[in-house]
């Protein structure tokens, strides 16, 4: 192996590192957004609006991110949307992690049981005040560790946008095979900078999961 | 003459080719779920292990499988491993091993989740009835393990499924790559084929994969006691 190669590429790998972050970032964002929505909407089970939801989840999560993306930047250009690469993607993360975030907040939802609920209520609560104070606090509590594996997930998928040219991790490290046929050195570098980025996350994830294991009040 | 876009799918065997294309990566998902079918019972069973070492061999595989984008592990079989080995991997071939690796990783964990969920004393009444280690695996862990485990199972088919999509990147010819051929064949006389053929092959992954993750939420709902 080539390490002069290899040090002198590190920069590089840097600055499509924070292309990396910067896209997963505002994908989960974007995608907790969505799907905190479209959670609530199927929990209240909302005329007409959750049947849209329903089929956007079904959309989503049956097709592949890659079919996605060359969808929003190739496809919906000739029909006169022309998108940029950048926001393709970050569309795309968010069309994709949406319906995940969803699942992973109704699955919190369900989780609350209905004694809390009642309890609520007659107590006198609003509708919205047993949303905020009762509701959301335990949900949160429960769909934490889907949103931690969904956020790992995603950060994983922006691998895919190289396809669209984007400038992440595996477009440098395509970039310097086809530059240098270095192959294993700019692999080897991949390798290392997911494992940078991801294995501070996995390990905080766990012990988050460990903290919230026991959340779920009166089941 | 400016035609119809849509036309561009039943031109000649256009729609025919994108699901020959289809079919190529629905061979190599089809390899892999099978491989990873009977693979990942096995690490599943062996992650149940008493001993530490082989608990931790398999957590190690499992955890290094899953923090690695699959892309990446594509690249790195297809590229890499060939050229420090010195010998030649058709790019589907390459597939085949990276999916069946990933996927026996995930089922190994499905199994595992399965089989430590199962409340120990149907393990212990099935000791004390004097089954043997063997018997209480195939009467009494297995069948009820088995209910727990394939919705989810079916569940990481889909999946599969969907991520074989990444194979065009490392040059198999599917679905995606024949899409790119009958878009640049017919770009000068339908200038909007693009929309209309990644339209079609976003709707054929959706057809495969949607009765399957239907059928897995049936399944769930049904053995759900």
């Amino acid at each position: 192996m080539d390490f002069n190669f290899m040090s002198a590429s590190i920069p590089l790998y840097i600055k499509a590192a924070k292309m990396t972050l910067d896209l997963a970032a505002w994908g989960i964002l974007s995608s907790l957004a969505i799907g905190f929505v479209c959670a609530l909407i199927g929990y209240y089970k909302i005329k007409i609006l959750d049947k849209i939801v329903q089929i956007y989840i079904e959309l989503s999560r049956n097709t592949p991110l890659l079919i996605q993306l060359f969808f929003l930047y190739y496809g919906l250009a000739k029909m006169g949307i022309k998108l940029e690469a950048y926001t393709c993607a970050i569309l795309g993360l968010a069309f994709l992690g949406g319906s995940y975030m969803s699942e992973a907040f109704r699955a919190g939802l369900e989780a609350v049981n209905k004694i809390q609920i009642e309890s609520g209520l007659s107590i006198g609560l609003t509708r919205w005040q047993l949303t905020r104070y009762v509701i959301l606090p335990q949900a949160f509590a429960v769909a934490v560790p889907a949103i931690g594996a969904n956020a790992i997930f995603l950060l994983k998928e922006t691998s895919v946008v190289s396809a669209i040219a984007l400038a992440d991790l595996m477009f440098v490290a395509k970039d310097l095979i086809g530059m240098y046929y270095k192959t294993t050195e700019a692999l080897v570098l991949l390798v290392f900078s997911y494992l940078i980025l991801l294995l501070p996350i996995s390990i905080f994830l766990t012990y988050i999961e460990r903290r919230v294991r026991h959340a779920g009040v009166g089941n | 003459m400016q035609e119809w876009g849509i036309s561009v799918l039943f031109e000649g065997q256009n729609l025919f080719r994108l699901v020959e294309g289809l079919s190529v990566s629905i061979r190599i998902a089809a390899v892999s779920i099978a491989f990873s079918a009977v693979c990942g019972i096995l690490l599943g069973i062996l992650m149940t292990s008493r001993y530490r070492l082989v608990r931790y061999g398999c957590r190690l595989y499992l955890e290094a499988i899953r923090i690695i984008p699959t892309l990446v592990w594509l690249f790195l079989f297809y590229f890499s491993l060939t050229k420090i080995m010195h010998f030649h991997l058709s790019a589907e071939l390459a597939s085949d091993i990276v999916f069946s690796l990933w996927g026996t990783a995930e089922m190994g964990d499905l199994v595992r989740g399965a089989i430590t969920s199962m409340p120990k004393h149907q393990t212990d009444s099935g000791f004390a009835i004097g089954l043997t280690k063997l018997q209480v695996y195939r009467y009494i862990i297995i069948p009820q393990a088995l209910r727990r485990l394939i919705p989810s199972a079916i569940n990481l088919a889909t999946r599969m499924i969907k991520t074989t999509s990444l194979v065009v990147l490392i040059g198999v010819v599917e679905v995606l790559k024949v899409g790119q051929q009958i878009i640049e064949v017919s770009i000068l006389k339908n200038p909007t084929a693009s929309f209309w053929v990644y339209g079609c092959i976003f709707f054929l992954y959706f057809i495969i994969c949607y009765p399957v993750s239907l059928f897995s939420k049936k399944l769930e709902t049904k053995w759900q006691q």
